[in-house]
């Protein structure tokens, strides 16, 4: 059974690298979660790149957080990521998208052109 | 909205943005009926916001004039026969007791019922996009209640971020375990 002593052995393995985690995240990954991006299945997609992310050890340099309507709702769901003053924006994401995303463009460093809002146009 | 759980996770995120510090989602389930509430302690809404949110042509943004949130919660409850009620209070600086309480009741037995489904989801992915704001959930059946109050884990966990990863997947872990305990069939 899960406890909150278990949850206290968390906090002392993390503390150390909280600190370290602060400041560093130059890569951001922005899920659309609004009406509209939750009714499309942003909530899935974003929980496969917050496990992906981590499975991939990528934690320390890529933050993974959710923003409103973005005013695309018929390319949700969205993603944005943010890196060094560029931003490429995934249309029509799904968890699988997203894993390949993590591999090939977080681990990477290559654009998955394929899954952007530009091979939609 | 294919389950009632996305629909908690949107109107939930409504809460967020009017500033809540806690967020109350409870679950009630019998048999034949189920509600759904959300509380927070945000901004709250004057009345003729109020009177205009289940309007699917009202919103709070101006980048485009459709809000949908509320509407396809209330649609989901009517086309079971149930019904949204609302209620908010609000912040006019005077008063520490503002903020808005939206519960949905539905009959589980219709047809045109949505499915519940994956809660816990929606809990987590709430507390990863707002680390910093309280959730108290609350899920009542006839089996048992399962239930998770952030206030107590960030007791626990000393300044270490809700949003750690490790810590999702133990909320995640925590919320399973009380579900296959009280053997909840979704």
């Amino acid at each position: 059974m899960k406890s909150l002593a278990e949850l206290k052995a968390i906090r002392d393995k993390m503390k150390d690298k909280v600190v370290i985690r602060e400041g560093s995240s130059d890569v951001r990954v922005v899920v659309g979660m609004a009406t509209c991006g939750i009714a499309a299945g942003a909530r899935p997609v974003l929980n496969a790149f917050v496990e992906a992310v981590n499975e991939s050890g990528l934690a320390g340099t890529v933050t993974v957080s959710q923003t409103g309507c973005i005013g695309i709702c018929q390319f949700e769901p969205v993603v944005e990521i943010y890196e060094a003053g560029e931003k490429t924006t995934y249309v029509k994401m799904t968890p699988e998208k997203a894993k390949t995303v993590v591999e090939k463009h977080l681990k990477g460093g290559n654009v998955v052109a394929e899954f952007t809002i530009a091979n939609y146009n | 909205m294919k389950e009632l759980s996305l629909n908690i996770l949107d109107i939930a995120e409504n809460s967020m943005k009017a500033g809540a510090t806690l967020t109350e989602i409870i679950i009630i389930e019998s048999s034949l009926e189920l509600s759904i509430t959300v509380k927070d302690d945000g901004c709250g809404m004057s009345e003729d916001i109020l009177r205009s949110v289940t309007d699917p042509f009202y919103t709070t943004r101006t980048t485009r004039s459709v809000g949908l949130g509320i509407p396809l919660l209330k649609m989901a409850a009517e086309m079971t026969g149930g019904r949204v009620e609302l209620h908010s209070v609000v912040d006019d600086g005077k008063t520490d007791a503002h903020g808005t309480t939206i519960t949905a009741y539905f009959y589980k037995n219709h047809i045109d019922f949505t499915p519940l489904g994956d809660v816990i989801s929606s809990i987590t992915t709430l507390i990863q996009g707002h680390p910093d704001t309280d959730i108290l959930f609350s899920h009542v059946t006839e089996y048992g209640e399962v239930g998770l109050d952030t206030r107590e884990l960030r007791e626990a966990l000393e300044g270490v971020p809700l949003d750690t990863y490790e810590v999702i997947k133990w909320i995640e872990g925590y919320l399973e375990e009380q579900y296959s305990e009280i053997n909840y069939k979704k």
